[in-house]
């Protein structure tokens, strides 16, 4: 079942200007196929925010594995942006996780 | 307000609850060779570019787990698709980048076999695409 997600948000070069806000966020799915046998259940959408803006939103399949990890770069940003993650699976579930860039 | 007005403020609002469920692209996730995925996606035709770059093993040992780092640098990309030529869904994901977001993404997929990873930019009203080979060894789709 859908589980817990984790998110890091920080500065790439140490706060330095001209740095780029590095996302690297776990989502907890099975991500199962229809090659599997067992019934499909996959995250479809994914959204992330900066500041409860959408700067990426992302349409994903069941080949994206299970337990996805993904990375994101954001131009800019500042220590204590807020960085917001969302997803939703092909049965309606969802879940979100946010995090201050450190 | 004319009722023709009134109609169109009542059909707006009839829709905004179908608005906030997120948009997937039924067709082309649904698509089962290279090409019809590419069709679904609005790229039937991509240009080769040598600005996509795909950062991937050369043998992934484990198909069920391949790290795949893409950026392109197409100027005013604003999209990235993967498509992973023989599996038996193609199309792996779409990642729309908005202003603030830089055309990057980092992911893992599944591989059902050896197959040209294909990444395709969307900049400009243009599609361009790139293809790098990953050999497997043991095929993911079962997972």
């Amino acid at each position: 079942m859908a589980g817990p997600m984790k998110m890091r948000a920080t500065l790439a070069g140490g706060g330095t200007a001209g740095a780029n806000t590095e996302v690297r966020v776990l989502m907890t799915h099975p991500m199962t196929t229809a090659q599997s046998g067992q019934p499909l259940h996959f995250i479809q959408n994914v959204t992330v925010k900066q500041n409860g803006k959408t700067v990426i939103e992302a349409e994903i399949s069941q080949a994206v594995s299970r337990n996805p990890v993904f990375s994101f770069r954001l131009k800019g940003g500042a220590k204590g942006d807020k960085i917001e993650v969302s997803w939703v699976d092909n049965k309606g579930e969802s879940n979100a996780i946010e995090t201050a860039v450190a | 307000m004319t009722r023709r007005s009134l109609l169109a403020v009542l059909g707006l609002l009839l829709a905004k609850p179908l608005s906030v469920l997120a948009a997937w692209n039924e067709q082309a996730f649904g698509a089962k060779t290279a090409a019809d995925a590419l069709k679904g996606i609005g790229a039937s035709a991509p240009a080769p570019s040598k600005d996509i770059v795909i950062d991937a093993p050369q043998i992934a040992e484990n198909g069920a787990v391949v790290p795949v780092e893409i950026s392109s640098n197409v100027p005013g990309t604003t999209a990235i698709a993967v498509v992973i030529e023989k599996n038996p869904f193609p199309l792996a994901g779409r990642f729309e980048f908005k202003e603030g977001a830089l055309p990057f993404v980092k992911l893992n997929v599944k591989m059902g076999e050896t197959s040209d990873v294909r990444v395709v930019a969307f900049a400009g009203g243009k599609q361009f695409t790139a293809t790098r080979e990953i050999k497997v060894t043991i095929g993911g789709c079962g997972g």
